[in-house]
């Protein structure tokens, strides 16, 4: 049934998103005299209930049967704009959007250019909806089953969570056995209970749990596939203890198992900033200088001598390798303020005799019960003192120290040089013992998991959450979530809480029992088609092929994905993908290139 | 269709009684008005669309000159969505999919890149500038890299001048 398009535009101005860079009055008042267009409105939220109240009385009170939302992109709120039509009976295939934040708004300051630019992408939008044509919405099973990467304390919650509603989980895992860093770590904070004591359980719990599948010392070499039916290979992960870095094809052996999945969870953690880039700090030229995860495990064996002598003094220097331009890690890594607390009330605990000073920028002791542990570390006899260290080394004249006895020099002290920021004064400190507090980093094969889930990752390196706010555990690729110390700097406590968000999210699908999938299927018009079966070639899911009894082309819309390979490649123009038709986008480039 | 005799309206027919608008249509006044070439650019879902998102949300800016097209996969490019916005007199065409191997629909780029190499030979044949057209893997990871591609392409059209096919085909 042709229907003569009625057009309703809706320009949003997204709070100051959009309407910072484009006039949006201006966009919607020049809509409203585009070709179909009934009505055109801006709107502060078009997401929000408001905004789609709306559109809604406008459906009815003008007879709309097209409905165009100039605001995000159609990734982020498409299947609003599309329910919210569809509620009020327009077919939710006849809902285009105009992207005019991301890629217009967001990228260019240069307002009369931002605006004449989003009225022509509305142009754009109006032009192809005006020739969109209702399609039946339709839906896929799914598989049952997460695949979980990185087999850390979020991994193993996810797989918890996600065994216990009775659904198979496949923890897979590059190293001999599950933990992660936490399994590097002595005792929590603020709650001093040692890691091993909840650690221990986890473990046990997910290895004995019949739902749980471990996969060690493998990696996900191959994923194929969309939301609700990702096929993934597990590998194994060549030789244990190999640095992370490289691709898994070079590492990996033969594959393990090949696994049909729902959904699939990024857990694989962070790595630790190496101060050996930090040269002027001593670290590796100097015994006494370690990293805190080197203390931590001093801590676990109880020893903290250095060359066989009790440290006298004890120094803690905090954001090494965080919140420096510099070497390119600007942000907070938000756990060492309270670690190097925790280690330090720990030393003064096992060394009651010694001193202990903690060199800091800032202290950001913000997790719960966090605030009130530094003023409890403070009170027992931990020094902290504001200052920027800018160089640890060890006098010449110290004790033992020339160029043929070196190696055993390692109990001289070291001194550290620093600038006071309190007192604006250059101060010197001597240590015989100095923890450097090293930040957290992005994996640095974290390029790997990328290329394979096709992951978009911030500026900081780490996984880019899809919403900053409101999507915190999905990512760009539907199906696939984050959890943990992959996504960002996190303390156990915000870990454990953004995996059990993950496992949730990515439960949603598999217990729904399917997923809406595209609609828009190629389409053959028996009339044109000549039987050459070209597209039957090119077809990359055989879903087209030739009838036995006309000798023309045949697509199963159940197979079709909707690449439009075939439309593309018929000879005869036979062939149209639904949604994207030549003429719909022809009637963009006219709209586009006045 | 719009005629530059008919001074700053829409290129739509404009409806009487319609208030003063701001005049964007206008030009900014820049002392020395730069050529400012249009871009048509078909880029696909999976990949350069989902770059071109990511630029956004990273507020990395880049020329406007640019205007997008959605399409599922850059195999789904006809040869006439490029040749339209040619002889209608866009600058330049550019199409956006994933790198080799990475194809959301498995080989729709390599259908691409072939259709695109045999399309320059036309092109070429026809008179017609194929460096007019680019053909570029930029993932969903890679907002930079599109931000970088349209500034690159923008200065390459700027520095070439205007299409002449515009002119040649108007009537």
């Amino acid at each position: 049934m042709e229907q003569e398009p009625r057009i309703g535009v809706y320009v949003c101005h997204c709070g100051v998103n959009i309407a910072a860079a484009v006039d949006v009055e201006h966009v919607a008042r020049a809509a409203a005299e585009l070709p179909g267009v009934v009505v055109a409105r801006d709107n502060t939220y078009m997401c929000s209930d408001p905004g789609q109240a709306l559109i809604k009385q406008d459906i009815r009170e003008h007879g709309l049967n097209r409905v165009v939302v100039a605001s995000c992109s159609p990734r982020m709120h498409e299947r609003t704009f599309r329910a919210a039509a569809q509620q009020e009976g327009v077919n939710p295939y006849q809902v285009e959007m105009a992207n005019i934040r991301e890629q217009c708004s967001w990228v260019h300051r240069d307002k009369s250019r931002a605006t004449e630019k989003a009225g022509l992408l509305i142009a754009s939008a109006v032009a192809k909806a005006a020739r969109l044509e209702p399609l039946e919405q339709r839906e896929v099973d799914v598989t049952p089953g997460v695949v979980i990467i990185g087999g850390g304390i979020a991994g193993m919650t996810v797989a918890l969570d996600v065994a216990d509603t009775g659904l198979p989980a496949y923890l897979v895992e590059r190293e001999e056995s599950l933990g992660g860093r936490v399994a590097e770590l002595n005792r929590t904070f603020p709650s001093l209970q040692p890691v091993s004591d909840l650690l221990q359980p986890l473990i046990a719990r997910v290895q004995d749990h019949p739902n749980v599948t471990v996969f060690l010392t493998s990696c996900v070499s191959q994923v194929d596939g969309y939301i609700g039916n990702f096929e993934v290979e597990i590998s194994g992960y060549g030789e244990t203890g190999t640095p992370a870095g490289g691709d898994p094809a070079s590492k990996s052996g033969t594959p393990r198992a090949g696994l049909s999945v729902g959904s699939i969870i990024v857990a694989t953690g962070y790595d630790v900033f190496d101060p050996q880039r930090t040269p002027e700090l001593g670290y590796r030229d100097y015994p006494n200088v370690i990293t805190s995860l080197e203390m931590e495990e001093r801590l676990i064996q109880g020893d903290l001598t250095v060359d066989g002598r009790r440290p006298e003094r004890v120094a803690f220097v905090k954001c090494v390798g965080s919140r420096d331009a510099r070497l390119g890690n600007p942000h907070c890594s938000r756990v060492c303020c309270m670690y190097t607390a925790k280690q330090a009330r720990l030393v003064r605990e096992m060394l009651p005799e010694a001193e202990v000073t903690v060199f800091y920028i800032d202290v950001r002791a913000f997790s719960k019960g966090g605030e009130e542990f530094y003023d409890e570390t403070r009170s027992q006899g931990v020094r902290y003192r504001r200052a920027n260290v800018s160089e640890i080394y060890r006098k010449r004249s110290a004790p033992g120290v020339d160029a043929g006895l070196a190696p055993r020099a390692g109990a001289a002290p070291v001194l550290l040089v620093a600038e006071d920021t309190l007192l604006g004064q250059p101060i010197e400190f001597e240590a015989d013992l100095v923890v450097l507090a090293v930040g957290m980093e992005p994996r640095k094969n974290a390029g790997v998991i990328q290329k394979l889930l096709k992951l978009p990752r911030s500026a900081d390196g780490f996984f880019l959450e899809a919403h900053p706010k409101l999507r915190p555990v999905d990512t760009a690729m539907d199906g696939i979530f984050l959890a943990g110390c992959c996504q960002g700097p996190k303390d156990i406590p915000d870990t454990v809480a953004q995996a059990k968000a993950a496992a949730s999210s990515a439960l949603i699908p598999l217990i729904r029992g399917s997923v809406p999938v595209e609609s828009a299927s190629a389409v053959v018009n028996g009339e044109l088609c000549a039987g050459c079966a070209m597209c039957a070639d090119v077809c990359p899911y055989d879903a087209a092929a030739l009838d036995d009894l006309w000798g023309t082309s045949r697509i199963n819309p159940v197979l079709c994905k909707g690449c439009g390979a075939c439309a593309v490649t018929c000879p005869s123009s036979a062939i149209h993908l639904q949604h994207f038709t030549a003429e719909q986008v022809l009637a963009q480039v006219d709209a586009l290139v006045e | 269709m719009s005629d530059p005799a008919c001074e700053a309206k829409p290129a739509c027919e404009a409806k009487p009684a319609c208030e003063a608008k701001p005049a964007y249509e206008a030009k900014p006044a820049s002392p020395e008005p730069r050529f400012e070439p249009k871009i048509v650019a078909f880029l696909c879902n999976w990949c350069t669309y989902t770059g071109a998102d990511l630029a956004g949300t990273s507020r990395i800016q880049y020329p406007p000159n640019v205007r997008i097209i959605r399409l599922m996969c850059s195999g789904s490019v006809d040869p006439t969505y490029v040749l339209k916005p040619l002889l209608d007199g866009a600058d330049g065409v550019l199409i956006g999919g994933c790198h080799p191997g990475d194809c959301h629909y498995q080989s729709g780029n390599y259908k691409a890149r072939r259709r695109t190499i045999a399309l320059k030979e036309i092109l070429r044949g026809a008179g017609i500038d194929e460096t007019r057209v680019w053909l570029r893997w930029i993932s969903a990871s890679e907002g930079q890299r599109f931000a970088d591609t349209v500034t690159e392409m923008t200065e390459f059209l700027r520095e070439k001048g205007p299409n002449p096919m515009r002119t040649e085909w108007a009537v």
